[in-house]
């Protein structure tokens, strides 16, 4: 078996990076920690340029495949973790210990994902998504003396680990059924099978309730609110992006490529999570008071929009998959800015504390305003680009009442979003001293900014630069 | 003689003994043991396979020893956090952690 390391090079370097971290991290002074964030963010930017230019290919027999799918997901969890890390500079100087140790896991976890997004068989994947995890657990209980953080952390702890356990269990007897582990061999072997049996099926609901803990999708929601809400901010919203990527990432590798002969068997179930999503999500997002918990209600209702393109099981959806959630991912990220940007200045992330902030900061108003309509699906941001070929997948196949369901559930969205941009601009708070906003916050704010507008205007080269994505399934 | 389903057998009572646990126990202790249950079920499960379909690939052993192993990372991680919890809340019983509700 002729075995090429080179095809790893974009994942070796971050982890040796990571060390990096950690080592340096030894020999930096408490003052100076806040420089290892931006050897984090040089790490990061450095391996998306390795990722880019490294060719493509796979080794390990198929374990591990380098393809433009995986390349696309490469970019949005690293440009996710550089995001996160911008924004989390003033935030873990003034909250956390340890900050050496805090850059260096958000790095170890990017690196379980980009292994995660290469997966050519269901071992690596396992691996690679506990390496994922196992990182969030220590960062969603970070805060180590403050009540919330440590709940965040238990309740993700338990429920993650129960999560993978099932997953687990189901990836067994799919290597019971098929005697492989590699995806390509279970496709082929599933093909070949006349019928399939109840240990199958049982063996997907088993795959789909494990992979659902990650999204968060209903009903495997109960840990997401919590959880983002107790975690430190940066934290949770490295959660809400990267690790529903991944989780993704996952799915896509695992039933687009093995199991798609068999979607007859498992696309109905995914459309009753995704709708119960979409209603949950948005429902109970109206009546939140705290941001964080909004925004994880919300991110529910977003993973109910990504399954209802995922369902079509086509090219289009594997495309308009990942330009949503690279368009999520700014909006996302970048309303979870504004909260980071607020909460270091106020200390509240109550959302009437909010009022008046478009006196205070005009631009962290407006920022907001931005990302809030991008997450809604209004032209001309990103949102609505990616939505709109989401929808469009799920249509070439016939599934209307599902894009009914979507498009209802997003005029719900609106009002709460709106809500948060009433109270910004419409109401006066008690305070009205200026918010002021750090060079390296305002430089990250102004990247996810440009990154939610210029997707929306100029989509056609994401496009074509993604477009090679779905070959590796279809 | 033992066969397939025997093994299978087992390993479907030991997950549901473990998601029992899981979901009754109220000790943070007692429900990550819960979990490692239902991990080695799944490791039955592997190690069955292996012997019985695939005998001549060693596949599902080399994934059992990869899960024993994640099992371990994984419960370390855990009882870090519960020792950060009887820190806290002076208590190791899950249901006393209740700050957050919807």
């Amino acid at each position: 078996m002729q075995i090429e390391l080179s095809l790893l090079s974009p994942q070796l370097f971050l982890l040796l990076w990571a060390i990096l971290v950690f080592v340096v991290d030894f020999f930096t002074a408490e003052r100076n920690k806040a420089s290892l964030a931006y050897l984090s963010i040089i790490g990061l930017v450095l391996t998306a340029i390795i990722s880019i230019s490294s060719k493509q290919g796979e080794t390990f027999g198929g374990s591990f495949r380098a393809d433009t799918f995986g390349l696309s997901f490469n970019i949005i969890f690293l440009g996710s973790a550089i995001l996160t890390v911008a924004s989390a500079v003033d935030y873990v100087k003034a909250h956390l210990k340890h900050q050496g140790e805090f850059y260096g896991l958000i790095l170890l976890s990017t690196v379980g994902m980009m292994f995660l997004s290469a997966s050519g068989d269901l071992l690596t994947l396992y691996v690679s998504l506990e390496l994922a995890t196992i990182s969030l657990f220590v960062l969603a209980a970070y805060m180590k003396s403050d009540l919330k953080s440590t709940e965040a952390g238990l309740k993700y702890l338990i429920l993650g680990a129960a999560s993978s356990a099932i997953l687990l269990y189901g990836i067994s007897l799919l290597y019971g059924i098929s005697g492989t582990l590699v995806l390509d061999a279970i496709a082929l072997k599933l093909s070949q099978m006349p019928t399939v049996g109840p240990l199958f099926i049982l063996s997907i609901v088993m795959i789909i309730a494990g992979l659902s803990f990650k999204l968060a999708a209903v009903p495997f929601h109960m840990w997401c609110p919590d959880v983002y809400e107790g975690a430190p901010t940066p934290v949770t919203a490295y959660l809400s992006v990267a690790s529903k990527a991944a989780g993704l990432a996952a799915l896509i590798r695992i039933f687009f490529k093995s199991l798609a002969s068999t979607s007859m068997q498992w696309v109905p179930l995914l459309m009753a999570i995704s709708a119960m999503a979409m209603i949950l999500g948005n429902v109970v997002a109206v009546r939140q008071h705290n941001i964080k918990r909004l925004l994880a209600y919300s991110s529910i209702a977003q993973i109910g929009y990504i399954l209802v393109g995922f369902i079509a099981v086509s090219e289009l959806a594997v495309t308009s998959i990942i330009l949503y959630v690279l368009a999520y991912m700014f909006a996302n990220i970048g309303a979870f800015m504004v909260v980071i940007a607020f909460y270091n200045v106020s200390g509240s992330d109550d959302i009437m504390a909010y009022a008046g902030l478009s006196k205070r900061s005009p631009f962290l108003a407006i920022s907001m305003v931005v990302f809030l309509l991008s997450l809604v699906g209004i032209p001309p941001m990103a949102g609505f680009i990616g939505k709109f070929y989401l929808f469009s997948a799920a249509i070439e196949k016939g599934y209307y009442w599902i894009v009914v369901l979507g498009v209802l559930t997003s005029v719900i969205s609106l009002y709460y979003y709106m809500s948060i941009a009433y109270q910004m601009y419409f109401k006066t708070g008690d305070d009205d001293s200026p918010v002021r906003v750090s060079p390296t916050m305002a430089v990250a704010l102004v990247v996810a900014l440009a990154g939610t507008l210029l997707i929306g205007v100029y989509t056609q080269p994401v496009l074509s630069a993604i477009s090679g994505a779905s070959s590796a399934f279809f | 003689m033992v066969t397939l389903e025997h093994y299978l057998i087992l390993s479907a009572l030991l997950f549901c003994v473990g998601i029992f646990g899981l979901l009754t126990r109220r000790n943070a202790v007692g429900v990550l043991m819960s979990i490692e249950l239902m991990f080695n079920s799944a490791n039955i499960n592997f190690i069955a396979f292996s012997k019985f379909i695939t005998p001549e690939a060693l596949t599902g052993q080399i994934f059992a020893i990869f899960v024993i192993t994640i099992a371990a990372a994984e419960a370390t991680v855990g009882l870090a956090i519960v020792v950060l919890m009887y820190r806290n809340f002076n208590a190791v019983n899950v249901d006393k952690i209740n700050f957050m509700k919807w």
